[in-house]
């Protein structure tokens, strides 16, 4: 774990002692301040939520979302819904991956990517949509993909 | 007075480039000296269109689109602020067929205002049905609800008055209103859109739930996949809280209600109710057995409210036009209207509120256009990944509960997902195995093993090994799956393979045909 990031759950934690079924509050709390949830952070945050570190265990595991590793410095999910394959999203996901050299949750080599499979954006008008970090794509192709992959590697 | 000019902050119409035609816009403006007011609206729901920008004119609003970055500058030129022809003009906005033929109850507002302007809401007949409400006693609002015959909308279609009356009819200490923003079903964002583009409807409907229930405080569980939709809902109920309309006292009335989002993190089956309670309470989101139901035992143990977004943002007009206004829309039993999500592989993408009783060949073609690659629609997915696969013979089935009950396939929580000729249907009937595995919540044994034990039987049958006997086999694990689950993700993902099966067997013989082919032209 690094170091600061023992303070940073430990405040977390103080934040959502006492909440009614604060647990999932707080592992979006420490997901968002520090990319993901370290499993040497379990027990602290079951001390804090009266939960025994087999829940939390549990609770972690049971979600896509909670991850217990650090990912690359951006996110990209791809959607792999129905709408989005009526639309070809398939292809899309091939052309990720090679691109990317990784399969799904795989981060790229230069540690810029974590590629993520997504179940549905909201976005299926617009499909095939993928979702870089924050920010929903529509109608995407491979060219959408290199403009946004390029960016990153002049960056 | 300056000109009006809005862009959608919509994020369908933001994954289009919104944000940058809006900021291309200011600068242009700027650059010529022109004074507009950029308002940045929801999406009128022709996704097809967007980034579509609307200029305020003395006939109305005028629509431009698809407006890309590079469109802006000759769309000043062409004097777009005061509606000036150019090849993206569109006319009045009101006045496209598209959206004057729809009936547009729920989302009377979306598209039109700023989503987080509670002036601009309560200017477009905002709180009116709250206002009512409080002049009511909780029964009547419960009657109201009732009367209307408006059902779940989440899915179950179960009758939202009588669910409300069951937990109104509930003694105790505390008790609470769920609205599950879970729209886990792909090929849907009719709940995206009003959380995102009108939340102030869902807060007012949720306020509305609570007191005629007699709950004091509420959540709105959340799928995280919708950021946007969180910014908007945390700033509406924050300006609502301020201005009256949540908290103590609502309105000066007695009333007290506490509003709060919890973000679900990424599990399908949490958009069941019980798994749903399960993971507000801070646990993994297992389903419970039922009874109790919610209404009597749900979030911690409390009589509890659940009901899916559109459900609960439909109150508001019900309260303010009456049961009846509501009730006349509609068909049979399925009363008032639906707003429908066209998705998929169709030209003209969006959000139709029609009531019921429209048909899906209308919808495919009249709205959407037919398919977006010009070739013919094939198949539709209604209802999400648990929906059936209907063939074109059957397009003309009513959007009706009971219709299409009839032919074995559901209206969900009304997407539609539109596959042109060249889908492999065998190929869908393994994802539905596929997502059923996914997403399984392991509590039972058909669901969680029989789910991928389906992606291998499909894996054979796309292979072409020993087809009939593997046809056989997904239908043997059909029936578990039908008779063995505890909730509607086992108990449903027959729906989507066996249509798939039924409808269009000629896919799951594809494999074997080929493979004799190869054989025939060369003997190895
Ligand atoms: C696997 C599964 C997923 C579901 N997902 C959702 C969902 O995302 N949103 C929703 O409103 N209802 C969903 N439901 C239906 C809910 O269990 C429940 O019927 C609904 O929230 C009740 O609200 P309503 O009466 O207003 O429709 C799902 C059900 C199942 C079995
Ligand atoms: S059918 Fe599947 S998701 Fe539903 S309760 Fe059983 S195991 Fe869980
Ligand atoms: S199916 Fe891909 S965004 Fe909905």
């Amino acid at each position: 774990m690094v170091q600061g990031h023992n303070e940073l759950i430990a405040e977390k934690i103080e934040a959502h002692r006492g909440m009614a079924g604060g647990l999932l509050p707080l592992l979006h709390a420490v997901q968002d301040a520090i990319g993901y949830i370290p499993e040497e952070s379990y027990p602290a945050i079951a001390k804090g939520m009266n939960l025994s570190v087999a829940e939390v265990h549990g609770v972690v595991g049971f979600y896509h979302h909670f991850r217990t590793h650090a990912p690359g410095r951006h996110i990209l999910q791809v959607c792999r819904a129905e709408s989005c394959q009526a639309m070809g999203c398939s292809e899309l996901e091939h052309y990720v991956k090679a691109r990317l050299g990784v399969d799904y949750h795989g981060t790229s080599a230069d540690h810029a990517v974590t590629l993520e499979p997504v179940y549905c954006l909201g976005n299926c008008a617009l499909s095939p949509a993928v979702m870089f970090d924050e920010q929903v794509l529509g109608r995407v192709d491979k060219a959408t993909i290199d403009e946004l992959l390029n960016t990153l590697e002049a960056a | 007075m300056s000109v009006r000019v809005y862009v959608p902050c919509d994020s369908g119409a933001l994954s289009m480039g919104a944000e940058r035609v809006a900021k291309a816009i200011r600068a242009e403006a700027e650059r010529r000296g022109l004074v507009i007011e950029l308002v940045r609206n929801g999406s009128r729901g022709l996704y097809w269109l967007e980034t579509l920008v609307e200029v305020g004119t003395a006939d109305g609003r005028v629509a431009y689109g698809p407006v890309k970055v590079a469109d802006v500058a000759s769309l000043f030129d062409a004097d777009f602020l005061h509606g000036g022809a150019h090849a993206l003009h569109l006319g009045i906005t009101d006045q496209l067929p598209w959206l004057k033929n729809q009936e547009r109850l729920t989302f009377a507002r979306v598209g039109i205002t700023d989503p987080v302007s509670l002036d601009d809401y309560l200017a477009h007949d905002g709180y009116r049905g709250l206002r009512n409400a409080l002049a009511m006693t909780p029964d009547a609002i419960v009657q109201q609800v009732t009367d209307s015959g408006l059902r779940g909308r989440g899915g179950a279609a179960f009758p939202t008055g009588i669910k409300w009356k069951t937990v109104a009819g509930c003694v105790a200490d505390q008790k609470y209103i769920v609205c599950n923003a879970d729209e886990g079903d792909s090929g849907t964002y009719s709940d995206r859109m009003i959380m995102e583009d009108d939340p102030y409807v869902l807060i007012e409907g949720m306020t509305i739930a609570a007191i005629a229930v007699g709950a004091t405080q509420g959540y709105i569980y959340l799928r995280s996949e919708y950021p946007h939709a969180l910014v908007s809902l945390n700033t509406a109920i924050e300006r609502a809280q301020a201005a009256g309309y949540l908290g103590e006292h609502i309105l000066g009335s007695a009333h007290t209600f506490h509003l709060e989002v919890r973000r679900a993190a990424g599990a399908y089956v949490c958009g069941e109710e019980t798994s749903l309670l399960e993971s507000l309470e801070g646990k993994r989101g297992l389903v419970r057995f039922k009874p109790p139901l919610p209404a009597i035992e749900g979030l911690f143990g409390k009589p509890t409210v659940v009901n899916n977004v559109i459900s609960l943002a439909t109150v508001p007009i019900v309260l303010d036009k009456g049961a009846e206004y509501y009730r006349d829309y509609g068909m049979g039993r399925s009363r008032g209207t639906l707003p429908i999500q066209l998705a998929g592989n169709i030209k003209q993408p969006g959000l139709v509120e029609k009531a019921f009783g429209v048909t899906l060949r209308e919808l495919l073609y009249d709205y959407g256009g037919g398919s977006a690659s010009g070739r013919p629609i094939r198949a539709v997915q209604v209802g999400g990944p648990l929906g059936a696969y209907l063939p074109e013979s059957q397009f003309d089935t009513p959007l009706d509960y009971e219709k299409f009950s009839e032919i074995w396939a559901v209206l969900g929580h009304g997407g539609i997902v539109a596959f042109d000729d060249t889908v492999d249907m065998a190929k869908m009937a393994r994802y539905a195995f596929e997502f059923c595995a996914v997403e399984s919540c392991g509590k039972c044994t058909p669901c969680r093993i029989g789910s991928t034990r389906g992606v291998e039987v499909m894996d054979n049958i796309m292979q072409g090994k020993q087809v009939s006997k593997n046809i056989a086999l997904v239908r043997d694990l059909s029936d578990t799956l039908l008779n063995g689950s505890l909730c509607a993700l086992g108990g449903m993902t027959p729906y989507p393979v066996l249509s798939a099966l039924n409808h269009f067997p000629e896919d799951f013989s594809k494999a074997s045909a080929i493979t004799s082919e190869t054989a025939l032209a060369d003997p190895a």
